[in-house]
């Protein structure tokens, strides 16, 4: 890939929006330091950053949002590949890939009718209600950051004690796989 | 086997056959291998320099250079040293004690996050927790190390793990997959590049340190050759292309020479190889070779595109993808109109160089630096190694100075540290004992490492330091008379040290030069007594090296450009220089 001549022209090398590159990395001490150290060093504004293992039992997956333009994704990609312990990277096209992320609210919620609003609103959002408290309940929700942040929006009325999110990670459609 | 013993073995089966180090607490385990084994241990004054000497080895003979420091403050000492190798990708491998593997974290004495510190400054680096880790980190070392761009590599090691014992396997494996650097270059790239340059009317090509490391200085001469198409270098390169060749423009650049600082903004095709278009190079990048289509060669992917666009990136090891380019252009037929076009090129660049030769010889005394340089160039075989420091020394080597072949010119580029060039030239010699080495210092940068007079002594290291001694910081002196109103601030040395007395205070035979003349004598005495020298050169403090100020294009020179002998005919074009602007 890194041989080819960059494919300019179907993409605008101008245009500032968030990038959604997957990284497949050795599962190592220091490999999130090295990444991370990466970022910083370079410049290179990280939104947000997720780490699992993967299919491959020596191997964790990194989802790494990042803002910038193509020839800033461009840099952050190759200098992504020159990490040793770094395997693989790619840049997914948003319109090929799904995004998910999961996120724990906890609402303010003493009153029963206020509960029973809450939970409403949970449901349309497809979210579920793990914890109750005396005086809060805490909801589950996963989807894409856009639908967590307009839930987030609509309980914000009630009073939002806690949120605790995970930061988007990623897939490609269909059968294709990085 | 012990991990101290296996760390030995280990160098050695990498045919490594001396380090510079430094011992201490947590080393204790390791020096007590080294003490039976004859891998031989030059204990430098300070760690830093044990890096810089490791880095003159690797830069002089092209092999992968060692160092060891101890734990926390040895390691700390070493990171100047290492960061120097990895922005000029000189393959070391610092190997650093670490405090033991159950202290390490709570802050024992002497422990410092060697790996943490390490990580942006080196091509990889490896902790071992284990004794059996150690052959296969030391063999992976060395690969990346060496291979595709090269680079320092660091090994921090806890003090238990050089105690422990564990069973050492022969032939072992080593499994890098997310390590394959590439080497040749794109075929249809490469074809590209050769209609390129054969519709061009004005090629030059410009040739980094990548042309050194992937020994291509035969194809580099073939195509420049080939193509009619001068060469000029950045710092790294120099030495990639004899400057003595008619078609050498030498260096590029900030402090480069004004014949290839103007016939780079006036050529239409620039063909890069093994560079990084550093702001030192390239001045303004707007600017730079504006009116040129840009093919960029390297070895590293990360280093096209990054700091100026081009029109055709090959990703490639320079020397497999000059053979190909060679082909590729061998097999264009070339037309008669193409041969006089490439006429017309050459003729016009002969004609500019020769009438901008910079000026060597002056009489004066105090002793003009050019003349110094002019001296040392004739006392010197083509196969001298010559370190510089960094500073105005170092500018003016590298602008004066001409190289003839590779690895002959050894300077800290990237990082620019002071204090670099006489533990180099100590490294150097080490690797290549036959060949002379001679370092051109400053007095500031001299001051910072002249505790190696010590080593140079005791281990008869016979190198010979030129200190040219101005009594200033110059280089940050010269920028405040152009930039800051000649307000000197805290540039100025005073009149200490004797550097005769402070060499002979170490048992090194120290010399003074004061006129013309004296350089060369005594330059020439000091190589044929085999002994280490060190040469005080007084010098004149007023004498600046004409510069591209930072933020400006290359061909916006300030500063006189003395030149041998006058302009006759017509002058290249050149934009009024404008002064002043932070770096
Ligand atoms: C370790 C370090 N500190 C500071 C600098 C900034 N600096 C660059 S050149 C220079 C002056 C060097 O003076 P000297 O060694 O006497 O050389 P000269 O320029 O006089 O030839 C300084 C301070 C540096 N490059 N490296
Ligand atoms: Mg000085």
């Amino acid at each position: 890939m890194l041989n080819q001549p960059m494919v300019v022209g179907v993409i605008d090398m101008d245009e500032q929006r968030s990038h959604i590159i997957s990284a497949l990395v050795l599962h190592r001490p220091g490999v999130l330091q090295r990444v991370a150290g990466l970022f910083t060093r370079r410049g290179f504004n990280i939104e947000t950053i997720t780490v699992g293992t993967s299919e491959q039992d020596d191997m964790a997956r990194m989802t790494i949002i990042a803002r910038g333009d193509g020839k800033v994704l461009e840099q952050i990609t190759k200098q992504l590949n020159k990490l040793i312990d770094v395997i693989k990277v790619r840049d997914l096209e948003p319109e090929n890939t799904v995004e998910r992320e999961l996120c724990l609210i906890k609402v303010h919620a003493p009153a029963e009718h206020v509960r029973s609003e809450v939970i409403q609103y949970a449901n349309i959002f497809r979210g579920r209600i793990i914890d109750v408290g005396i005086e809060t309940l805490t909801i589950e929700i996963t989807g894409t950051p856009d639908k967590i942040e307009a839930l987030i929006d609509l309980l914000r009325v009630f009073g939002i004690k806690e949120i605790a999110r995970t930061g988007p990670t990623a897939i490609s459609r269909g059968t294709k796989i990085i | 086997m012990k991990g101290g013993e296996a760390i030995i073995k280990s160098l050695q089966d990498h045919g490594v056959d001396v380090v510079f180090g430094y011992p201490g607490g947590v080393l204790l385990p390791l020096y007590d291998v080294i003490y039976d084994s004859d891998l031989k241990h030059i204990l430098v004054r300070h760690e830093q320099c044990a890096a810089h000497a490791a880095d003159g080895y690797a830069r002089a003979s092209g092999k992968v250079g060692v160092c060891i420091g101890t734990s926390g403050p040895g390691a700390t000492n070493l990171v100047t040293g290492i960061a120097t190798a990895y922005m000029d990708s000189s393959p070391i491998i610092a190997i650093a004690g670490q405090v033991g593997t159950s202290l390490i974290g709570k802050d024992a004495f002497q422990e410092v996050d060697t790996l943490g510190i390490t990580m942006p400054i080196t091509k990889h680096n490896f902790q071992a927790m284990k004794a059996d880790e150690i052959p296969g980190m030391i063999k992976a070392g060395f690969y990346i190390a060496k291979t595709g761009r090269p680079g320092p590599i660091v090994l921090d090691l806890p003090k238990d793990v050089q105690e422990e014992e564990f069973d050492y396997k022969k032939d072992l494996k080593i499994d890098l997959p997310g390590y394959k650097p590439t080497k040749k270059g794109h075929t249809l790239q490469i074809k590209k590049a050769a209609n390129l340059i054969l519709e061009s009317k004005k090629p030059v090509i410009l040739a980094g340190g990548g042309v050194i490391h992937s020994k291509s200085s035969a194809e580099l001469l073939k195509l420049s050759e080939l193509i009619r198409a001068p060469v000029t270098t950045t710092l790294m390169g120099k030495g990639s292309f004899p400057e003595d060749h008619k078609l050498s423009l030498g260096m590029l650049g900030m402090h480069g020479r004004k014949v290839a600082n103007i016939v780079v903004d006036e050529c239409d095709c620039l063909i890069a190889i093994g560079c990084r278009f550093s702001d030192r190079t390239t001045g303004n990048v707007e600017e730079f070779a504006s009116k040129a289509k840009i093919i960029h060669i390297d070895v590293d992917p990360a280093e096209i595109g990054k700091n100026i666009d081009v029109n055709v990136p090959i990703v490639g090891d320079a020397k497999n993808t000059l053979t190909s380019l060679i082909r590729n252009i061998t097999n264009i037929k070339i037309s008669a109109e193409n041969v006089t076009k490439a006429k017309k090129w050459t003729d016009y660049i002969f004609d500019f160089k020769n009438n901008c030769m910079p000026r060597l010889s002056f009489e004066d005394v105090p002793l003009k630096p050019q003349q110094v340089i002019k001296e040392i160039m004739e006392s010197v075989d083509k196969d001298t190694i010559v370190t510089t420091d960094v500073g105005q020394n170092q500018m003016w080597m590298a602008h004066y100075f001409t190289s003839k072949i590779p690895r002959t010119f050894l300077s800290s580029g990237g990082l620019g540290t002071m204090g670099f060039g006489f533990p180099a030239a100590m490294g150097a010699k080490v690797a290549l004992p036959e060949s002379d080495v001679v370092s051109v210092c400053g007095d500031g940068g001299f001051l910072m490492v002249c505790q190696e007079l010590a080593t140079i002594k005791e281990y008869d290291i016979p190198i010979v330091v030129c200190v040219l001694d101005n009594r200033y910081l110059g280089m940050v002196a010269q920028w405040q008379k152009l930039f800051y109103d000649g307000r000197i601030s805290h540039t100025r040395l005073g009149d200490v040290p004797d550097f005769v007395k402070l060499a002979e205070a170490f048992g090194v035979k120290g010399e003074k030069v004061e006129r013309p003349g004296e350089m060369k004598e005594t330059l020439k005495n000091a190589l044929n007594s085999g002994e280490p020298t060190i040469i005080d050169v007084i010098i004149d403090p007023d004498e600046i090296l004409p510069m591209v100020p930072p933020g400006c294009g290359l061909t916006e020179i300030v500063g006189e450009y003395k030149v041998e002998r006058e302009f006759s005919g017509e002058i290249p074009y050149v934009k009024p220089a404008h002064g002043g602007g932070g770096d």
